[in-house]
C-alpha cells in the first residue's frame, strides 16, 4: 500500500499474431495518480489497460504490482490485489437494483439467505465513502447514465479497487453527465485511489490527469506531468505530426460565388423563423450547445423532421420538401450525427450501403439493378476515399470507425449534392482518420459543394469554417467571419448569450 | 483504442480458425442437409428414388410457399403470423367463387380459374391490409399479426358456418395434381417462386430496400426509402404466398375448410430460421429458406422410410430449431 509505485510494467510486450501491439513497454504509475493514457486507436492502450487487469497476459516483461512481481491469469487475480475496470460501456444488471449491483458477487448470506441488514450496511459504507447519494433500491435502467457510472464506481470501491482502469468511460456519455463523471473521478483521487484513465478526448485528460503517457505504434513516447502538455504537444507526439497541419488552409470562395442554399422563414414545432444562405464552395460551420437545435435545423432542412412554413431554395430554385426522398432530390444531403444508429446499415456490405440512397439511377426498367454501372462507380469511391481494406463487399461491420465513417460520406459522394450537411462528421474516430475527412470536406467546397457543417468539437469549427452561425434555443443568434477574427471565445459567447461565457460550467464539457 | 478495433486487432491475424468457425455458422444449414440427404440415402433403398425425391419436393410446395414469402418479411425486419388463416380464408374463397360460379351455366367453363385467381388476389388483399395496419399504427408485427390471423380464421368461419365447401369441377382440381413431363406443377410453382423472390431479393432496387428496412429502418429512412410501403409490401408478399398455398390445398382436396392450414406460419418461420435466415432481421436469403423446408421433409419422409417413430420426430425437429436459433444468436455475438 505504501510503494510509491501502485503498478509498474517493465518491458512489457505483446504480440497478437502478425500485430505488434505492444513493444518493451515501460511505465510506472505513482499510488494516488490519475495517470491518463492516450494514443490513436490502435497505439496499445487498451491492451496495456487489459494486461494490467488480468484480462491478457504479455508475452514477455514484468508486470510489478505494489513491489510485487504478479502474474494474473485472470481478471479475479487481478480484482484480489485490487485492480478493477470501468469501460465506455455500462456493465450493470440493468433489471436490478443499485444495491444488488454495487455488491454484486459480495452478497452476505447465511445458508444462502441474504442477509439484507448487512447488505444495506456495507452499502451505506460504501455511500458514505464516494458520498454518491443514490437510493439503494431503484432499477438500474431508471438511472441517467452518469448515475449508472456512479453505480460502477460504486461498486468498485465496494470491491475495495484500490487501482481502477477506466477505458473511455465518458465516450458515451452527454456533455453534462460527462462533467458530473470527472468530478467522480476527481473525488476517488481525493479518497487516495489510483486511476488509469484512458480517453480520447484531450482536454479533459489535461484538465484531470497528473501525469499522462503518450504511447503510438504499441510503443511509448514519453510519459510526462500532465501541466508539461497542450493539445498540441500531445497530438503531435501520438501522431508524429503538429496540430497546425490538420486543417488544410482556407480558401474562401469568391464574394460572387452562387448560392446553393437559400432559406427564409423556415418554420416548425421547434423553429420559428430561420433565415439562412449557404454559397457554392464554402463551408458554413453551425455552432451551438447540444440542443440548440444544431441537428434539428439538419434533420428539417433534410425532410427529416416536419416544415411549417417558409421557402427554401436550391441553386436560386423553389424546392418544396416533404420528406428526405424530396430532400435528395432537390440535391440536398445529409449526413447524420450517429454514424451506427442513423447512418450506416452494418450488416449490409460497403457496396450496398453506398448505394442505398441512389438505386433509382443505377435501376432499368422494373427497378433491376445494372450491376456493371454500380460497380464501377463504387471502385472509383472507395478509391477516392481511400477506404481500407478496399474490397466493396465487405460488410459495414468488419471495418474500423474511420473507415465506416468515409463509406458514410461515399454513400453520400456518389453523386454531386448541391448542399452537403455534415453533422459531427468526425465523432468518435480517431486523429489520423480525422484529419482526412477535414481534407475531404475541403476538397469537396473546393469542387463547388455548399457544405453546413454542424460540431461539438469547437476547433474543427474553427479549422475549417469559412463562417460560423451560431445557435442558441432554436435560433441563429450570431454570424461570424471565418477568418483570422474567429475565436473560440466569441463562438462560446454567443452560443451561451453575451456575458455568461465565463462562468457557466458546461463551456468545458463542450469544448472538449 | 475501441473496443471494435480491439477486436480487429485480435481476431483479424487468427483468420484459419475464425474462418472455419464461421464457415460452419454461415453454412451449417448446407452441411446438415448434405449430412442427413447422404444418411437416408444409405439406410432406406427407397429414399434415394426419383419417385420419392419428386414426393418429398410436392409435399414441401404447401410450407414450402409460405416460407419463401416469411423470409422476406422477415429480412425486412417483420413477422407473419396470420399467415395460416390467410391459407384458409383464400381455401375458402376459392371453393366458394369455383362452385358458386360453377353453377351460373353461361361462367360454368371459367369458373375453376375464376377460383383460383379470387382465392389468390384475396389472400393478396388481406397481406397488404395486414402489412398497412402494421406499419401505419406502428404495432409490433409478430402480435398484430397474431390478432389479424385470429380475425380472419374467424371471418373464414362465418363464412363457411364451419361447413366444408365442395368443388365438383375436376378441373378445379388440375392446379395441385396435374402434371408437366411427370413432374407435379406444385414443383414448378414452388421452385418458380424460389426462383423469382432470389432475384427480386438479389437483383432489384427492391429487394435492397428490403435489406435496408431490416437492418436499420432509421438510416434506410434518412437514405430516402420509405419504410412503411416496403414493409407493407412484405406482407402482400406474404399474403399472396400463403394465399396461392391455400388455393392449391382446396384444389388438391377439392374442399374449402375454415380450419385448414393450420400452425402452417409457424412451420414456415421455423423453416426460414433453420435455413439460417437471421430473426432480427436485414440478413437471409432465400435457398437457406429452401433448404430449410427440405430439411424438415427429409426428416419426416426419412424417419418414416426408416421407421423411426413418429413421437421422436417432433422432438427432434424441434431439437433442430432450437439449435438453429443458437447458431443465429451465436453469429450475432460474434460480429
Amino acid at each position: 500500500m505504501d510503494a510509491e509505485y501502485f503498478v509498474e510494467a517493465r518491458g512489457i510486450s505483446k504480440r497478437f499474431f502478425a500485430v505488434q501491439a505492444l513493444q518493451d513497454i515501460h511505465v510506472a504509475v505513482k499510488s494516488g495518480d490519475i495517470h491518463a493514457l492516450v494514443g490513436e486507436n490502435g497505439a496499445g492502450k487498451s491492451t496495456l489497460g487489459k494486461i494490467i487487469s488480468g484480462v491478457i497476459r504479455p508475452d514477455s516483461g514484468q508486470l510489478i504490482v505494489e513491489g510485487r512481481v504478479v502474474h494474473y491469469a485472470a481478471p479475479r487475480d487481478a480484482l484480489h490485489d485490487g485492480i478493477t475496470t470501468i469501460t465506455q460501456e455500462i456493465s450493470l444488471l440493468s433489471k436490478q437494483t443499485v444495491l444488488d449491483n454495487v455488491l454484486l458477487g459480495q452478497e452476505y448470506s447465511r445458508a444462502g439467505v441474504l442477509n439484507r441488514n448487512r447488505m444495506i450496511q456495507r452499502f451505506n459504507e460504501v455511500r458514505e465513502l464516494t458520498g454518491f447519494d443514490l437510493a439503494p433500491d431503484v432499477k438500474v435502467n431508471t438511472l441517467r447514465m452518469a448515475d449508472q457510472k456512479k453505480v460502477e464506481v460504486m461498486q468498485a470501491v465496494a470491491r475495495n479497487a484500490r487501482l481502477i482502469i477506466m477505458d473511455e468511460p465518458t465516450a458515451m456519455l452527454s456533455d453534462e453527465d460527462t462533467a458530473t463523471f470527472l468530478e467522480i473521478v476527481r473525488q476517488l483521487k481525493a479518497m487516495g485511489r489510483t486511476i488509469i484513465y484512458v480517453s480520447h478526448f484531450l482536454k479533459e485528460v489535461l484538465n484531470l490527469a497528473d501525469m499522462v503517457t503518450i504511447m503510438r505504434n504499441g510503443e511509448i513516447v514519453r510519459t510526462s506531468p500532465t501541466v508539461d502538455e497542450t493539445p498540441d504537444t500531445l497530438i503531435t507526439a501520438m501522431l508524429g505530426k503538429s496540430m497546425a497541419q490538420m486543417y488544410p488552409p482556407k480558401q474562401f470562395p469568391p464574394d460572387d460565388a452562387p448560392i446553393a442554399l437559400s432559406v427564409t422563414g423556415l418554420r416548425s414545432s421547434v423553429f420559428r423563423g430561420i433565415d439562412l444562405e449557404v454559397r457554392a464552395g464554402e463551408i458554413a460551420g453551425l455552432a451551438g450547445l447540444v440542443g440548440s437545435g444544431r441537428s434539428r435545423l439538419a434533420r428539417t432542412l433534410f425532410g427529416a423532421e416536419e416544415i411549417t412554413g417558409g421557402k427554401i431554395f436550391v441553386s436560386g430554385e423553389q424546392v418544396h420538401i416533404h420528406s428526405t426522398q424530396d430532400a435528395i432530390k432537390a440535391g440536398i444531403y445529409m449526413l447524420p450525427e450517429s454514424r451506427k444508429e442513423q447512418g450506416l446499415l452494418l450488416r449490409q456490405t460497403v457496396r450496398h450501403n453506398i448505394t442505398l440512397p441512389h438505386l433509382r439511377d443505377i435501376t432499368s426498367l422494373f427497378g433491376i439493378i445494372r450491376g456493371q454501372r454500380e460497380l464501377s462507380r463504387i471502385d472509383e469511391l472507395v478509391a477516392a476515399l481511400n477506404i481500407q481494406p478496399p474490397v466493396p463487399s465487405n460488410k459495414v461491420n468488419t471495418l474500423s470507425g474511420g473507415n465506416q465513417q468515409k463509406t458514410l460520406f461515399g454513400k453520400w459522394l456518389f453523386d454531386q449534392p448541391k448542399l452537403f450537411i455534415v453533422d459531427e462528421p468526425t465523432r468518435g474516430i480517431d486523429v489520423g482518420a480525422k484529419q482526412a475527412i477535414y481534407e475531404l470536406i475541403v476538397e469537396l467546397a473546393k469542387q463547388g459543394m455548399g457544405i453546413l457543417m454542424i460540431s461539438s468539437e469547437i476547433e474543427e469549427i474553427l479549422g475549417l469554417a469559412h463562417r460560423v452561425l451560431v445557435m442558441r434555443l432554436g435560433e441563429i443568434v450570431a454570424e461570424l467571419p471565418g477568418d483570422e477574427t474567429l475565436t473560440e471565445d466569441k463562438v462560446m459567447r454567443a452560443a451561451f448569450g453575451t456575458h455568461e461565457a465565463q462562468d457557466v460550467p458546461e463551456t468545458e464539457a463542450m469544448e472538449r | 483504442m475501441t473496443t471494435a478495433d480491439n477486436v480487429q486487432v485480435t481476431t483479424a491475424p487468427a483468420k484459419p480458425s475464425r474462418s472455419v468457425s464461421k464457415l460452419l455458422l454461415d453454412y451449417g444449414i448446407v452441411i446438415a442437409f448434405a449430412v442427413l440427404f447422404i444418411v437416408l440415402s444409405f439406410e432406406s433403398d427407397v429414399f434415394f428414388t426419383v419417385r420419392n425425391q419428386l414426393n418429398i419436393l410436392d409435399q414441401a410446395q404447401q410450407i414450402g410457399l409460405m416460407a419463401i414469402a416469411a423470409t422476406v418479411v422477415i429480412i425486412a425486419g417483420g413477422f407473419d403470423l396470420s399467415m395460416g388463416a390467410i391459407f384458409a380464408m383464400s381455401g375458402v374463397v376459392a371453393a366458394f367463387v369455383a362452385r358458386d360460379l360453377g353453377e351460373v351455366e353461361s361462367f360454368a367453363a371459367v369458373a375453376p380459374y375464376a377460383g383460383w385467381i379470387a382465392g389468390i388476389i384475396v389472400g393478396t388483399l388481406i397481406g397488404l391490409l395486414n402489412g398497412a395496419l402494421v406499419t401505419v399504427l406502428r404495432i409490433n408485427t409478430f402480435v398484430a399479426t397474431l390478432a389479424s390471423g385470429i380475425v380472419i380464421r374467424g371471418m373464414a368461419l362465418i363464412l363457411t358456418q364451419a361447413e366444408q365447401i365442395r368443388v365438383s369441377d375436376r378441373t378445379f382440381q388440375s392446379l395441385a395434381r396435374g402434371e408437366i413431363g411427370g413432374v407435379r406443377n406444385t414443383i414448378f410453382i414452388w421452385l418458380g417462386f424460389a426462383l423469382l423472390m432470389t432475384f427480386v431479393l438479389t437483383r432489384t432496387r427492391f429487394g435492397r430496400y428490403v435489406f435496408a428496412a431490416g437492418d436499420n429502418p432509421e438510416a434506410a429512412r434518412l437514405s430516402g426509402i420509405n419504410v412503411n410501403l416496403i414493409r407493407t409490401l412484405t406482407f402482400g408478399i406474404s399474403g399472396f404466398a400463403a394465399g396461392l398455398s391455400g388455393v392449391i390445398f382446396t384444389s388438391k382436396f377439392l374442399l374449402g375448410q375454415n380450419d385448414a392450414g393450420q400452425g402452417t406460419e409457424l412451420i414456415a418461420i421455423a423453416s426460414v430460421v433453420i435455413g439460417g435466415t437471421s430473426i432480427m432481421g436485414g440478413e437471409g436469403a432465400v435457398w437457406r429458406t429452401v433448404l430449410g423446408v427440405l430439411l424438415l421433409r427429409l426428416i419426416e419422409n426419412g424417419f418414416n422410410l426408416i421407421n423411426v417413430d413418429t413421437f421422436y420426430q417432433d422432438v427432434f425437429q424441434g431439437l433442430i430449431i432450437l439449435f438453429a436459433v443458437a447458431l443465429d444468436a451465436m453469429r450475432h455475438r460474434g460480429t
